[in-house]
């Protein structure tokens, strides 16, 4: 890949440089030149406290370079390349759909189209899709208030996903769930979580059911694992540390994804975090963990892989750290004043889909017109999307009432001694409740 | 005082465990057939809906090897194994968040807090991640949990350990909130609420677990369940109406008796479950004998009383010969001192004085307090 992790860093945070990176490179035992994934959590752990005197020093060690230590492992076959063409081709429309997608709902915010808070995933494709597309329908996405793009990504349609933002009939939920509540239970999308945290639990339950389907219910097929996605934000929340705990302890089938685009909201993550290096709190817990570039989704679908299959084997729950970053502001209501415009600048020249692109076309993968073909499509898509939840109807009155309760029952029992749900007048929303 | 059981906690560690004598202030109330206590109702109904169905599990601290806290889980770690039985480490947001998780995925999962009072360190799982699920999804994502555990005063253990939740969760659409009295109720609401496709609160009350209720054939059999959302006239009358739930209905039933002795025909309404409300039944029943007192031990503001009183003015106004009386447990945090604790909490003879001056008795000024 193009972008390596000796790319310069044009304008790092205060705490960072080159230099220190690139001597910690040195520094770090390297998991996998032991040719087993990750290392085993003594070395890890054996490791940060080798230079744990270094560490609050600096922002962050190297970037576990996944790809390039698997091009040596694949060294001996006549291609090295990281993909096929067609997976290429698939990473590369998932993530311009996400991009274009985005972009267009930033356009309908400002429309008038769509309301309430909007958090927009743009330059952190290259996690969704290095992780999400290498799952399974049955595995299940926990996501939190930035959550379209992995709900896309999932397989939700555009559509579905857009109209759920135009609070439309025809959404993902019928417009009574919203930008941060996306669900689907066919793609096995377990919702956008609003709160801080609140998703990983879900997700570890989610991954709990996994194991006793396989172990108690005795459905042996039963291999679903679970990807639980946040950002840097939450590794400072109790819930986080809770849930390695338990999914350690009970060796549940979950990935957990910290996504560190490296600010909650304005809170910059090396102001919030005593030690920034999330990755590490994997082994503290028992657990692998690795630091990924997040701006590379070949190495992020390498870890990904290593860390599915292992969940997937029962062997266990994996902590991945992707190092990102989001080109846009908090949610389209932030004003984005806080982060220095060199910085963006920096990781905007590290733009995942551009590198994948150039990743494919100097591999000679794919050709220009392939990519703009796709290009084509998703436009189209996108367009198609925003015209469908354009046209589709509101959500009727009736709806207001409707899945409150999966038994309608909850309502309770109305004067006349009947359960209030039983009532003509209930299901046209007319009924007083 | 008029019988009613003031256990001592014993201070310690071992106070952990606080099996209660089974000492009833109701004994006077069986006298043939079959007795069970609240404990057993409990443990028997999560045993037979356990066995009946291998989706159900049951998570929460101390609930495997140490049998409960309150020993409501005695026994099912040897009958049922680790994997269905487990002991979490202290983390009410993680636990319940994965009990959550787990529901979502048609297991279903009851959450014992070892008190309500720690679901107030899960209480966004409760709300935000059960209760909402259902509607956010539109219908796609249900989630069958029980979160059970003992509600309300307990006796001795101060502000923090002493507060009954059963208006806070009962203000939130999505879930249902049940609230027990007898063995009957505790078998047949628990089976009911573990049956049940959406999220339960189900409020024990420590001070019940001990407590023996004559149980008929019928309660005993595996396919006994009550319905949710509907209220039993525990004890019929014409004078007065009584609403009460847990705890509190037996002070009810005991002051209805005291009246009786005065003339006074009190009718009491176990509620049983506070969300959905059973209106219908009060209603009815105020239209009746159109005076009402409501008892409940948490806050007044904002309570199970006012919620009540709101529905009888709305729905039968025109029958009320008198104003509505709420008795509530005082507007303070739990003091710990015993004497300041009792008045904390209400009493029987509270109710026997509200239920006079309702019915125009000449009341003499309280005394006891």
């Amino acid at each position: 890949m193009s972008l390596t992790t000796s790319t310069k860093f044009a304008q790092p945070l205060p705490l960072n440089t080159t230099s220190s990176r690139s001597k910690e490179h040195k520094l770090l035992f390297d998991p996998f030149r032991t040719n087993s994934f990750l290392g085993s959590t003594h070395k890890l752990r054996f490791n940060s406290l080798s230079k744990s005197n270094q560490t609050n020093l600096h922002r962050r060690s190297a970037i576990v370079a996944v790809s390039d230590v698997v091009k040596e492992k694949k060294s001996k076959p006549s291609t090295n390349l990281l993909i096929t063409k067609e997976e290429g081709l698939e990473l590369y429309e998932d993530m311009v759909l996400g991009r274009a997608f985005e972009d267009m709902c930033a356009q309908m915010y400002y429309r008038g189209k769509m309301f309430g808070f909007v958090h927009l995933y743009n330059g952190q494709e290259a996690v969704s899709t290095g992780f999400i597309k290498l799952l399974k329908q049955e595995d299940s996405v926990a996501s939190t208030y930035r959550d379209h793009v992995h709900s896309l990504s999932k397989g939700v349609s555009a559509r579905a996903v857009m109209s759920e933002l135009f609070g439309k009939a025809t959404g993902c939920c019928r417009g009574q769930g919203g930008s941060m509540h996306m669900f689907s239970k066919e793609h096995n999308v377990l919702g956008g979580f609003a709160f801080i945290g609140e998703g990983i639990p879900v997700a570890t339950g989610a991954a709990f059911s996994s194991k006793y389907r396989r172990e108690v219910l005795k459905e042996a097929d039963c291999d679903h694992v679970t990807v639980a996605f946040f950002g840097d934000g939450t590794c400072n929340n109790g819930q986080f540390f809770e849930c390695l705990n338990m999914a350690a302890l009970w060796k549940l089938p979950i990935v957990f994804v910290v996504e560190n685009n490296l600010w909650a909201i304005g809170m910059s993550h090396v102001r919030a975090t005593s030690d920034p290096e999330i990755w590490k709190k994997g082994p503290a817990f028992g657990m692998p963990g690795v630091h990924v570039d997040g701006m590379d989704v070949l190495k992020v679908r390498e870890v990904a892989k290593e860390a599915i299959g292992r969940a997937r084997r029962g062997e266990g729950p994996t902590l991945v750290e992707c190092e990102t970053y989001r080109f846009r502001g908090h949610s389209l209501a932030d004003p984005d004043e806080l982060r220095d415009p060199a910085e963006k600048a920096h990781y905007a020249a590290r733009d995942p889909i551009t590198a994948l692109k150039r990743y494919m076309i100097d591999n000679n993968l794919v050709t220009e017109q392939e990519l703009k073909t796709i290009e084509k499509k998703i436009d189209e898509v996108v367009e198609d999307a925003v015209e469908f939840a354009d046209e589709s109807p509101h959500p009727p009155r009736s709806q207001l009432l409707e899945n409150v309760f999966a038994d309608p029952k909850g309502f309770g029992i109305g004067p006349d001694g009947r359960y209030r749900c039983e009532d003509p007048k209930f299901t046209q929303g007319t009924a007083h409740v | 005082m008029l019988g009613i059981i003031r256990q001592k906690v014993g201070a310690g560690g071992a106070s952990l465990l606080r099996t209660r004598s089974a000492v009833s202030a109701l004994r006077s109330y069986s006298s043939a057939g079959k007795e069970m206590t609240v404990r057993d109702a409990l443990n028997s109904a999560l045993d037979e809906e356990m066995s009946a169905d291998p989706k159900v599990f049951l998570m929460g601290e101390e609930v495997g090897e140490y049998q409960g806290a309150y020993k409501i889980s005695k026994g099912l770690l040897d009958k049922y194994g680790p994997d269905r039985v487990l002991d979490t480490p202290i983390t009410e947001a993680g636990f319940t968040g994965i009990g959550v998780g787990a529901a979502y995925h048609g297991l279903r999962p009851v959450i014992e807090f070892m008190t309500f009072n720690f679901s107030m360190q899960a209480i966004d799982h409760i709300i935000n991640s059960a209760a909402k699920s259902n509607y956010m999804s539109s219908g796609q994502i249900s989630v069958p949990i029980v979160f059970r555990g003992p509600n309300g005063a307990a006796a001795g253990v101060g502000a923090q350990h002493s507060h009954c939740y059963a208006s806070w969760y009962a203000s939130c659409p999505g879930l249902k909130v049940l609230t027990p009295y007898s063995s009957e109720d505790a078998r047949g609401l628990l089976k009911a609420a573990i049956r049940d496709p959406d999220p339960v609160v189900f409020l024990e009350n420590e001070l019940l677990y001990g407590e023996s209720f004559p149980v008929s054939a019928e309660v005993l059999d595996s396919s006994f369940c009550l319905p949710i959302g509907k209220a039993k006239i525990e004890r019929e009358g014409k004078d007065v109406t009584i609403t009460a739930f847990s705890k509190m209905v037996g002070y009810a039933l005991k002051a209805a008796e005291i009246l009786a002795k005065e003339g006074i025909s009190a009718e009491v309404i176990n509620l049983r479950t506070i969300r959905p409300l059973d209106r219908s039944t009060i209603n009815a029943s105020v239209r009746k004998t159109n005076r009402l007192i409501t008892v409940e031990e948490g806050f007044p503001q904002h309570g199970v009383g006012a919620e009540i009183c709101t529905s009888v003015v709305e729905e039968s106004f025109g029958y009320l010969d008198a104003p509505v009386e709420r008795i509530s447990g005082a507007d303070v945090p739990m003091p710990y001192a015993a004497n300041l604790e009792r008045l904390a909490v209400p009493q029987v003879e509270d109710i026997v004085r509200a239920a006079k001056r309702a019915c125009y008795r000449s009341v003499p000024m309280a005394a006891a307090a």
